[in-house]
């Protein structure tokens, strides 16, 4: 598949040539799961499993639930304390999808930063790049939307700010919000068309899972050094790579079953951790909560949202050259998608002719600051907007830009790259080689090459 | 002389307690009680469960309502586990009805049933109370600090009567204080001082709120333990089949 060459599946027995004829399903299976991949992967390199199972959980506990569920207004609260009451393991289910949430959104913020680190983006595997942000954005709609469902307070409440920010787009902005809505306010028509959305959108996500899968399995893996393997000869080849199965199937799933350790702690004894008290009160259209706050996973991009205030020097110089067209609302709406849509476009401004952040000082150090800045603007997003807050998520946004816009193109020019090894086999046998003890992946001294 | 006199201002407005401070706001603070049902180890306490059931139905229950609770989860394990036939004996005694669609009446209510919605229009139902307060999971804590934190001050407002209370965001409530010294008595003989009370409808409402909690913990031992145990066996696994790779690395040419 990967233009890596490797061992293709042969029909053997006659059953098998006869299917084989047919539908090349099995040899479809085999060049998959078979595919070669550099063997210097690092533990980094575990989140897309991650990510697959929390799908097929979400998408699994999720079904279990639309069976009890009720999309109405007046009983979709009581509806889901039926599902944590009556409903057999009920509590479980619904408790592992509210929390399989924030497992599935660390571990595409895990993976999307592995991405920028290692220059993952990097041609050939922008469509990889795109597709992964698109799977990225389809999330945040179907999480958003997941969140109504349970119809509290937050639920309904942050329905209607986020369901808001479209009403901020000019002229047309209140017929896109009403048309989203399905009425003047959030109410019946908006639950209804936020679970079938919620239902149907997992299922987008998977296909496009698969054409992601598709396309890295046409350009081969990224790895930590960002040489690309060998592809002149099998001998080469074969000494930079490993089969995914078992080496990495096994690895990757090890690192899962250790992550779903930490996962059911949480799970088990503290549930409510990472959701919002008042959403276990009803939606109540009358009453407004002291304060309005996205999940956690939406905290950095909320930050941006409310970052552009009226004060604001570039909000105002918007606000003149466009005639008052857009103003502090839109602005702060276009800063929230354009952040999203400058990660998107990270492929074309990174102008560096090395790939891994690994072998770009410069670079390292302001990776580590975005970083730093990701993990500033989710604690800014998630505190009211007054003292410091603002100025903070100010200049968090204003880096978050400047890092897309600026910097990486730049460093691309001024910075003096480190040597890179030549291969993969080579970096691998500088990291294994040596017997050191102090290795975090594996460091203890492997037994007697007995077999 | 004169700055002495700040610096002395100063120092008594920086040494003023906490605790004075939260009365002067009046709001917001949430005493830390030890319950039985905290930490990963914590289980219901079934007697202080029948209690705090005890406390409601004498007390709570004039007002408030527990609308998403079925009756006979009281005999649920894990909760205050009574028989099936003290529940239905308790329907009795207290005369829950409930209105049924069907025959278009009220009819006397049975285990199936939930317990009534609250009685007064702004007595908040009460199922779900100690997750909706839960500030840092602390649900219970909230409950029993409300009941037990009355200061004893009292406001008009718009001819409504408002009690003052230190963990009552805004500091004044229209609940006046419904607890006090004494009023429950326990057939266990258990305290019945205020804090006592409170602590027992506190931990009874974590019931109502997370009826299952005692499951889901053991599940979380169960996963855990399991997870554990297959971590290991994969972390082996994963050793054995990169050892003849890594092994062949090693005994190769030099890297350099």
């Amino acid at each position: 598949m990967s233009g890596i060459p490797h061992d293709h599946y042969e029909p053997k027995t006659g059953a098998e040539k006869w299917l084989h004829r047919r539908l090349p399903i099995v040899a479809l299976a085999y060049d998959t799961l078979m595919i070669p991949t550099p063997r210097n992967l690092n533990w980094m390199w575990i989140w897309g499993i991650v990510l697959v199972f929390c799908l097929v959980m979400q998408i699994v506990t999720g079904i279990v639930l639309v069976m009890h569920y009720t999309p109405h207004v007046d009983l979709a609260f009581a509806s889901v304390e039926h599902i944590m009451r009556n409903v057999n393991g009920g509590w479980a289910i619904r408790y592992i999808h509210q929390n399989g949430a924030s497992l599935f959104f660390i571990a595409v913020y895990m993976h999307i930063f592995r991405g920028l680190y290692y220059g993952s983006y990097k041609a050939p595997r922008e469509i990889t790049w795109i597709i992964g942000m698109l799977i990225y954005v389809l999330m945040m709609g179907t999480a958003f939307m997941g969140y109504v469902l349970p119809w509290g307070q937050m639920s309904f409440w942050g329905a209607t700010v986020i369901t808001g920010l479209f009403g901020a787009i000019p002229f047309i902005g209140e017929g896109i919000q009403t048309w989203l809505l399905g009425g003047a306010a959030v109410d019946n028509a908006t639950l209804n068309r936020f679970l079938s959305l919620h239902y149907l959108l997992p299922f987008i996500i998977l296909g496009l899972v698969i054409v992601h899968v598709w396309a890295f399995h046409t350009t081969g893996n990224n790895n930590p050094t960002g040489v690309e393997v060998r592809r002149t000869s099998r001998k080469e080849a074969d000494a930079d790579t490993l089969p995914f199965w078992p080496y990495f199937v096994i690895k990757d799933v090890f690192a899962l079953a250790v992550i779903l350790v930490g996962f059911f702690a949480i799970v088990g004894f503290v549930p409510n951790m990472l959701g919002h008290p008042d959403n276990y009160i009803e939606a109540n259209p009358l009453a407004t909560p002291a304060h309005i706050v996205p999940e956690w996973y939406f905290l950095p991009f909320y930050a941006i949202l409310r970052a552009f205030t009226d004060d604001v020097f570039i909000v105002q110089a918007a606000s003149f050259l466009t005639g008052g067209i857009i103003d502090a609302k839109f602005f702060g709406v276009l800063a929230m998608f354009g952040a999203i849509f400058v990660m998107a476009l990270a492929p074309w401004l990174d102008t560096s002719s090395v790939r891994s952040g690994r072998y770009r000082p410069m670079f390292k150090w302001w990776f580590a600051l975005f970083v730093v800045n990701f993990i500033v603007l989710t604690y800014a997003g998630g505190q009211s907007a007054d003292g410091i807050w603002p100025t903070v998520s100010l200049i968090g946004s204003a880096y978050w830009f400047g890092y897309f816009l600026i910097i990486l193109p730049l460093l691309g020019v001024i910075e003096k790259p480190l040597p890179e090894p030549e291969t993969i086999e080579e970096d691998f046998k500088a990291h294994y080689g040596k017997a050191s003890k102090s290795d975090a992946r594996d460091g203890a001294a492997a037994p007697s090459p007995a077999e | 002389m004169h700055s002495n006199r700040i610096l002395a201002a100063a120092l008594a407005v920086a040494l003023v307690p906490t605790g004075a401070a939260f009365a002067a706001g009046g709001s917001g603070y949430v005493e830390n009680y030890s319950f039985s049902f905290d930490g990963p180890f914590g289980t219901f306490d079934e007697d202080q469960l029948r209690r705090g059931f005890q406390v409601y139905t004498e007390v709570c229950s004039g007002c408030h309502g527990l609308q998403y609770v079925p009756l006979r989860t009281l005999a649920d394990e894990g909760g205050p586990n009574f028989t099936e036939e003290e529940v239905r004996a308790y329907i009795e005694q207290n005369f829950i009805e409930v209105y049924d669609d069907d025959i278009q009446d009220w009819r006397s209510a049975t285990p199936n049933d939930h317990f009534p919605g609250s009685a007064l229009e702004n007595a908040p139902d009460l199922s779900l109370m100690a997750k909706a307060r839960a500030r840092g999971g602390r649900g219970a804590d909230y409950i029993a600090s409300l009941l037990t934190h009355y200061n004893g001050s009292e406001q008009e407002q718009a001819g409504v009567f408002l009690y003052g209370n230190d963990t009552y965001d805004g500091g004044y409530l229209a609940m006046s204080p419904p607890l006090d010294d004494g009023w429950v008595e326990f057939q266990d003989g258990a305290p019945n001082d205020l804090e006592s009370m409170s602590m027992d409808v506190a931990a009874f409402l974590m019931w109502t709120a997370e009826p299952h909690m005692m499951a889901r913990k053991r599940m979380a031992f169960t996963a855990i333990l399991m997870l554990s145990v297959l971590s290991v066996l994969l972390y082996l696994t994963n050793k054995r089949i990169w050892a003849p790779v890594k092994a062949q690395v090693k005994g190769g040419t030099p890297a350099e």
